[in-house]
C-alpha cells in the first residue's frame, strides 16, 4: 500500500447524498460505476442530479473498465491529516472511458508512480463498511 | 498572435455591445487602505476591517458617513451588519458578497462599481479582513466533518485519498502543467525569486529584507510536489479597503483617481472548489480564459496595451498559467517568458506582482494586489513601473475568477 493508515485516527469518509449514494454503494461492493445519462448515453463524473448536455433527469450507472492511465499525480511529503502517514501519493487517473478519478496507488513506490503508467481498479477495505477504489500498475 | 488567441475557444452566446457596458471609464478607484501585514496581528478581524476602512475613507478624503455601500467576501468572518455599528455608518443603500476564496478580490470590484454605476450608491467600500496566519490556516487540514459537509463541493470524492489541503489541490495542476508543457522547476523558480525581488523594494512586505536566489528556491522544502515552499503564499494577517465611486465624484476628492476600464467575473463547466480535475484538460482554465474574454471585450483594450500586472498568485506556477489564459502568451509559454526574470521584473516587459504578490507582499486574498495595482496608477508604488497607463489585477483561480483593468 502506499498509504500507511493510522487506524487509532479518523480517516476522512466519503459523503453519501442522494446525488452520491449510488456510487458509493456500488464501491462498497468492491465495483466501479459511473453516472450515465438515460437519455443521451453521456457519462459524468462526480454525479450530478441533470446531464449537462441534454437536461435529462433519467440517470443509469455504468460500470467502469477499471483501466485507465495516470493523468497528474503529487507526493506529500508531510501528511495533511493524522489518518495517513507521509510521504504518500495522490494521483488522478484518467479512466479508459475519458472520465477522472482521484485516488490513491497500491503496491507501489511513491517515486516510480509516472504520468501515462497503466493502472487499473482494486478495492483497497479499510474498514467494515468502508472501501475505497485504488489503483495498480498493470504490467 | 491575439487573435488567434481570441478565436482558440471564444464563443458569443449574445453578449451585450460593448457600448452598453456602464462600468468603463465612467467608474474609479478613490481610495485604498490597508492595516500592517504580519504573522500575528493580535486584534480581531473586526477590528483589522475598521482599520483599512478608515485608512481607505481618509486615503480617499472623504467622511465615513458618506460611505453607502459596502461588498464583503462570503469568506469573510465579518460583516456588513457589525461594520455599520463599529464604524458609524449612517446610511448603508447597498451591500453585497462575493464568493469563491481568493476568486472574489475583483467581483468586489465589479460589484461595487455596477452599484455606482447605475445610481445605487455613492461609495461603496470593499474589503478584505482576514487574521490567516494567527487564526485558520488554509494550509492546514480544517475540521473534516465541516468540509465534508458540503457535497456540492464534491470533497467527499478527494478527502478520503488525502487530497486535503490547497498546496496539493494546485499540485496535481502543477504536475500536469509541467508535463504537458516540459516546464522546469527553474523556471516556476524564477516567478518566485522576481517577486521576492519586488518585496524587498517594499517595506510594508512580509518578506522585505529577506531577499532570495534561485539556489535558494531550489533548496527549499518540498511541501507536496511538485511545490516548493517558495511556491507557496505567505500566510498572513492582515487587511485591505477599496473605494470605488463614479469618476467624476473621484476627481474631487484627494488622489488621482484609477480609472475602471473593466471589472468582470469568469466561471466555468466542470468546476470545482480548486479541484476542478475532472476535465478533460488541466494545464488550461476556462475561468480564466472566459474573464480574460470578457476583460478585453468591455474594455476594448488587448494584452499588448497592459503595462504592469498584478496576477493572482497563491502558488508560483499559476502566474504562467494566467499569463496563457489572459493572452499575455501562447498556450504552454507562460513558464518559458518567466524563464530568467527579465521579462516579469520591473523594467521587463510585464512587470508582474511589483509589491511583492502573494508569494512575498501578504496574502490578502487578491485584495493587497489591487491596492498596489492602484499605486501603480498613481505613481506612488515602491516598485514604480515607468508611465503606467494600465494596470491589470486577477483574481483567484481554481475557482470562479475575476479581473480589473485600471488606467490613469
Ligand atoms: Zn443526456
Amino acid at each position: 500500500m502506499t498509504v500507511n493508515y493510522n487506524k487509532n485516527e479518523m480517516i476522512p469518509a466519503p459523503v453519501v447524498d442522494p446525488d452520491s449514494k449510488a456510487f458509493w454503494d456500488a464501491v462498497q461492493n468492491q465495483e466501479l460505476v459511473f453516472q450515465k445519462c438515460g437519455d443521451c448515453g453521456r457519462l459524468r463524473h462526480p454525479p450530478r442530479p441533470v446531464c449537462p448536455k441534454c437536461r435529462s433527469l433519467n440517470i443509469e450507472w455504468e460500470p467502469s473498465s477499471g483501466k485507465g492511465t495516470i493523468y497528474s499525480k503529487t507526493i506529500y511529503r508531510k501528511s495533511p491529516h493524522p489518518g495517513m502517514k507521509a510521504p504518500f501519493t495522490v494521483v488522478l487517473v484518467e479512466l479508459d472511458e475519458g472520465l477522472k478519478l482521484i485516488s490513491n496507488m497500491v503496491d507501489i513506490k511513491n517515486d516510480d508512480i509516472k504520468i501515462g503508467m497503466q493502472v487499473e481498479v482494486v478495492f483497497d477495505n479499510l474498514t467494515d463498511d468502508l472501501n475505497l477504489p485504488k489503483f495498480r500498475k498493470v504490467d | 498572435m491575439f487573435d488567434q488567441y481570441l478565436s482558440r475557444r471564444y464563443q458569443k452566446f449574445g453578449r451585450p455591445d460593448p457600448s452598453a457596458y456602464l462600468i468603463k471609464d465612467k467608474t474609479a478607484i478613490a481610495g485604498i487602505g490597508a492595516t500592517e501585514f504580519s504573522k500575528n496581528s493580535g486584534r480581531s478581524e473586526l477590528q483589522m476591517a475598521c482599520e483599512a476602512i478608515i485608512d481607505a475613507v481618509e486615503d480617499a478624503g472623504l467622511k465615513m458617513e458618506q460611505i453607502d455601500g459596502l461588498v464583503k467576501f462570503a469568506m469573510d468572518y465579518t460583516d456588513e451588519m457589525h461594520l455599520v455599528s463599529a464604524l458609524g455608518i449612517k446610511d448603508l443603500a447597498f451591500f453585497a458578497e462575493c464568493g469563491w476564496g481568493g476568486g472574489a478580490c475583483c467581483s468586489t470590484i465589479s460589484h461595487a462599481a455596477a452599484a455606482v454605476a447605475t445610481g445605487m450608491a455613492k461609495y461603496v467600500v470593499c474589503y478584505r479582513a482576514m487574521n490567516e496566519r494567527s487564526g485558520r490556516r488554509y494550509g492546514r487540514v480544517p475540521g473534516v466533518e465541516t468540509v465534508m459537509a458540503a457535497p456540492n463541493d464534491h470533497y467527499g470524492y478527494i478527502m478520503p485519498y488525502g487530497l486535503a489541503v490547497p498546496p496539493s489541490w494546485v499540485a496535481l495542476f502543477g504536475t500536469r502543467y509541467m508535463h504537458d508543457y516540459n516546464v522546469t522547476a527553474e523556471q516556476l523558480g524564477w516567478v518566485s525569486v522576481v517577486l521576492r525581488e519586488h518585496a524587498c523594494m517594499n517595506p510594508e512586505a512580509m518578506f522585505y529584507g529577506v531577499p532570495a536566489t534561485l539556489e535558494d528556491y531550489m533548496a527549499s522544502k518540498m511541501i507536496v510536489e511538485p511545490l516548493r515552499l517558495y511556491d507557496c503564499c505567505v500566510d498572513s494577517d492582515g487587511a485591505c479597503a477599496i473605494i470605488v465611486t463614479t469618476t467624476e465624484r473621484a476627481k474631487d476628492l484627494k488622489q488621482t483617481p484609477a480609472v475602471i476600464m473593466g471589472a468582470v467575473q469568469g466561471i466555468a463547466e466542470q468546476g470545482e472548489m480548486m479541484t476542478s480535475l475532472y476535465r478533460p484538460k488541466i494545464s488550461l482554465l476556462p475561468e480564466v480564459w472566459y474573464a480574460g474574454q470578457e476583460l478585453w471585450r468591455v474594455s476594448g483594450v488587448t494584452p499588448k496595451d497592459v503595462d504592469v500586472a498584478q496576477f493572482y498568485d497563491a502558488f508560483s506556477p499559476l502566474i504562467p498559467m494566467q499569463m496563457e489564459e489572459y493572452g499575455f502568451v501562447e498556450e504552454g509559454e507562460g513558464a518559458l517568458f518567466c524563464e530568467g526574470g527579465e521579462r516579469i521584473r520591473i523594467g521587463g516587459e510585464l512587470p508582474c506582482n511589483t509589491s511583492g504578490g502573494h508569494l512575498s507582499e501578504a496574502y490578502i486574498h487578491g485584495m493587497n494586489l489591487i491596492n498596489e495595482a492602484v499605486r501603480q496608477v498613481r505613481g506612488t508604488s515602491t516598485g514604480q513601473v515607468d508611465d503606467v497607463e494600465i494596470s491589470l489585477v486577477t483574481g483567484g483561480l481554481g475557482v470562479p475568477t475575476s479581473a480589473i483593468l485600471l488606467r490613469r
